[in-house]
C-alpha cells in the first residue's frame, strides 16, 4: 500500500461536503463527446454524407480538406478504394457503440445474475460458480474471438458473443463480493424474518444495492469493449470487411501510413476519443456514487 | 390458565464447525402465554440468539442445524412445517426486531416503499389504502408526521427513529409472537427508555407474546414477567422476575445479579464472574458452569444436573437445589 492516507483525506472530504449541495459538477467533455457520437451514429443516414461503401478509384487517397489537394467533398479524405473516410467513421461509430453497449449489457446481466446467486446461496453453489468465474477470467478474450472467427466466421454477433462470454466473469466477481457484504447487514435478515423468499430478497434487497456498482462497471467497460472490438476487427476476426469498423479501417491504412497517414489516424482518433470519454465518465460515476470502488 | 401461544420443548440446535460440534441450543424448553414477556439473558455465546433464530427456523445453514424438539405456535409444530409454509408464518405470526437499527433498513428504498412491502403481503392492500395503513403503523410507533416520513430514506432518520420503523413493520400483521433481540443496545438511554415503553404499549394493544433478549438485567426487571437465564446453550434457571431477582437459585444467576453496578451500594468493587465463558465445542462432562462455580461439588463435574422445580413456576438446573443431592459445597 502506498503511504498516503494520513494527509490526504480531510481536505477532500471537506471539499466534497461543501461542493455537494451546489449540485454535481458534470463532466462536460465525456458527456458531450459521448452524446455527439451517439447522435451522429443514430442519424447517420440523414447527414447527407457520401455512401461509406461507394468506391471511386479516381479519388483514391484524397487528403483531408486542409491539406493540399483536399476537397470539402471528402472532409477527412478517402482511403485506398476512394471511400469517404468521414462517412466511414460515422457509420463505424454505429458498429463500435452498438458492440460496446450490447456486449456490456449482455455480460453485466449474466454476470450480475451469477454474482447474486453465488453470494446469496453461498456454500457449494458459491464455490462452483466462483471456480467457473475464475476459469473464465483466465481465458484471453482475443484468443476466444479468434477461435470463433475461424470456426463460425467473423460477424458482429460473434464479436459480441465472444467478448460477453469472457467479460461476465468480472461482473460476477464484483457483485458477489458486494452481496457477501450486504448479506451481513440486518436488513437482509429482517426481510427474511418478515417472510421474504430468495427471489424477493435478491431482487428487492440485494440487486438494488448493487446497481451503483453495476452502473460504474458498465460505463468503464464500454470503453474496454470498444477497444477489444477494434482489436478484433484490426486482426480480421471482428466485423467482416465491407462494413466500416474502426479497427479494420486502421488495419487497411496500415500499409500506407507514410504516404496517406489520414487513413489510419482518423479512425484511431475516433477510438481514442470515445474510449477516453467512457473511461472519464466511468471514473466520475465511481467517484460520485461509490468512492470505495477505487480498484475498479 | 390459557393455552400458551408458544411452547418450546427440548429444542436442540447444533453448529458443526471444523473444530467440533457446538451445542448452541441444548434442550431448551419454555412456554409463553398471550401478552406475556419472557426475558432471555446470558453472556454472549450462551445461545440466546440461536434460540430465537431456531424459533423462526432461520439458523445459518448449512453449519447450523435444528436437530430436535418442538416449537409449538398456537398448538402447531413449526419444525414440522415446510420452508414455504414457514415463509408465510414469518412476519405474519412471528416477527422479530434485530439489534442494529443502522443496518436494519434497506438504504436504497424510502421508508414508505419498505413499509408497504410487508403490509401488502400480510393484508392484501393496494394503492391508497396501503399507504394509509403504512402511515397508521408509523403513527402507532409514535413517529411524528408519518405521512411525510414515508417519503424519507433511512439515512435521514436517527437510530431511534429507524428502530421504531422496524418496530412498525414488526407489528404490521400483527404477530402472535414478537422476538426482540437486544433492540435497544445501540440506542442512547433516553431513547432506549422511550422505546421500551413503546414496546410495552404495543404489547398491551396487540396481546402478542414477547421474547426479550438482552444482557441488561435492569431492562429485564422493567420489561419482563419471567426470566430465563441461559448458560452454554441451556436454560439454567427460569422463573418470575421478582422471585428470580430476590431469591436466585442457581449460582450463575446469583453471580450475574452481583455483577450489576448499583447506585448507593456500599460495596466499592463489583463482583466479576471468574473465568471464561466455556468453549462450547469442548464442554465439561458435568454442569457447564462447574469450572467457574463458587459452590462447586464433586458431583457437578461428573453429572449434569437435571431440571428441578424450586417452587411452582421456578425451575433451575443445579445440584444444590436437587432434593437428592448430598454433601456440602467443596
Amino acid at each position: 500500500m502506498p503511504a498516503e492516507p494520513a494527509a490526504l483525506p480531510l481536505p477532500e472530504i471537506d471539499g466534497a461536503a461543501v461542493a455537494a449541495p451546489r449540485g454535481w459538477r458534470l463532466p462536460l467533455f465525456p458527456i458531450g463527446a459521448i452524446a455527439i457520437f451517439l447522435i451522429v451514429a443514430i442519424v447517420a443516414p440523414f447527414l447527407g454524407l457520401p455512401d461509406p461503401h461507394e468506391q471511386s478509384l479516381r479519388s483514391r487517397f484524397k487528403p483531408p480538406v486542409w491539406e493540399e489537394g483536399g476537397t470539402w467533398a471528402h472532409a477527412l479524405g478517402t482511403d485506398r478504394l476512394g471511400r469517404d473516410l468521414l462517412s466511414r467513421i460515422v457509420w463505424g461509430s454505429r458498429i463500435s457503440l452498438a458492440a460496446g453497449v450490447l456486449t456490456v449489457l449482455l455480460a453485466s446481466a449474466f454476470g450480475a445474475a451469477v454474482g447474486l446467486t453465488a453470494g446469496y446461496y453461498g456454500g457449494r453453489v458459491d464455490a462452483v460458480l466462483m471456480r467457473i468465474t475464475d476459469a473464465t477470467m483466465s481465458f484471453p478474450v482475443i484468443l476466444l474471438a479468434l477461435i470463433l472467427a475461424v470456426t463460425a466466421g467473423p460477424s458482429f454477433t460473434n464479436v459480441v458473443v465472444a467478448i460477453a462470454v469472457i467479460l461476465w466473469a468480472r461482473y460476477a466477481r464484483v457483485i458477489r463480493g458486494q452481496v457477501l457484504t450486504l448479506m451481513q447487514l440486518d436488513f437482509v435478515a429482517q426481510a427474511r424474518i418478515a417472510g421474504a423468499g430468495a427471489w424477493r430478497i435478491i431482487t428487492r434487497h440485494l440487486l438494488p444495492n448493487t446497481l451503483g456498482t453495476l452502473l460504474v462497471l458498465v460505463t468503464l467497460q464500454i470503453g474496454y469493449v470498444i477497444i477489444v472490438e477494434a482489436s478484433l476487427s484490426f486482426l480480421g476476426a471482428g466485423i467482416p470487411p465491407p462494413t466500416p469498423a474502426w479497427g479494420s479501417m486502421i488495419a487497411e491504412g496500415r500499409d500506407f501510413v507514410t504516404s496517406a497517414w489520414w487513413v489510419s489516424l482518423f479512425p484511431g482518433m475516433a477510438i481514442l476519443i470515445v474510449v477516453l470519454a467512457f473511461n472519464l465518465l466511468g471514473d466520475w460515476l465511481r467517484d460520485t456514487f461509490d468512492p470505495k470502488l477505487r480498484q475498479l | 390458565m390459557p393455552p400458551p401461544v408458544v411452547d418450546v420443548r427440548d429444542l436442540r440446535t447444533h453448529i458443526v464447525t471444523r473444530w467440533g460440534t457446538v451445542k448452541a441450543v441444548d434442550g431448551v424448553s419454555f412456554a409463553l402465554a398471550e401478552g406475556e414477556t419472557l426475558g432471555l439473558v446470558g453472556e454472549s455465546g450462551s445461545g440466546k440468539s440461536m434460540t430465537c433464530l431456531s424459533l423462526v427456523r432461520l439458523v445459518p445453514r448449512p453449519a447450523a442445524r435444528i436437530l430436535g424438539g418442538q416449537v409449538m405456535l398456537d398448538g402447531d409444530d413449526l419444525l414440522a412445517r415446510s420452508e414455504r409454509e414457514m415463509q408465510a408464518i414469518r412476519g405474519r405470526q412471528i416477527a422479530m426486531i434485530l439489534q442494529d437499527p443502522m443496518s436494519s433498513l434497506n438504504p436504497v428504498f424510502s421508508i414508505g416503499m419498505q413499509m408497504r412491502e410487508p403490509v401488502a403481503l400480510y393484508h392484501r392492500l393496494r394503492g391508497r389504502a396501503l399507504t394509509a395503513r403504512a402511515a397508521e403503523l408509523l403513527a402507532a410507533v409514535r413517529i411524528p408526521s408519518p405521512r411525510e416520513r414515508l417519503c424519507a430514506f433511512p439515512h435521514q432518520l436517527s437510530g431511534g427513529m429507524r428502530q421504531r420503523v422496524v418496530g412498525a413493520m414488526a407489528i404490521a400483521a400483527p404477530p402472535r409472537l414478537l422476538i426482540a433481540d437486544e433492540p435497544t443496545t445501540s440506542l442512547d438511554l433516553t431513547i432506549q427508555s422511550q422505546y421500551l415503553g413503546l414496546l410495552r404499549e404495543l404489547q398491551r394493544q396487540h396481546r402478542f407474546a414477547l421474547i426479550f433478549v438482552t444482557h441488561n438485567l435492569g431492562i429485564v426487571a422493567r420489561m419482563c414477567d419471567r426470566v430465563a437465564v441461559m448458560y452454554a446453550g441451556r436454560i439454567v434457571e427460569m422463573g418470575p422476575v421478582r422471585r428470580l431477582f430476590t431469591r436466585p437459585a442457581h449460582p450463575y444467576t446469583r453471580a450475574l445479579l452481583d455483577s450489576i453496578p448499583r447506585l448507593g451500594a456500599r460495596r466499592e468493587r463489583l463482583t466479576a464472574i471468574e473465568g471464561q465463558p466455556p468453549d462450547l465445542s469442548r464442554l465439561p462432562a458435568g454442569c457447564a458452569f462447574a469450572p467457574r462455580c463458587p459452590s462447586v461439588m464433586e458431583r457437578c463435574r461428573v453429572e449434569a444436573p437435571p431440571e428441578t422445580v424450586v417452587e411452582a413456576g421456578h425451575v433451575t438446573r443445579c445440584w444444590l437445589e436437587t432434593p437428592t443431592s448430598g454433601g456440602a459445597p467443596a
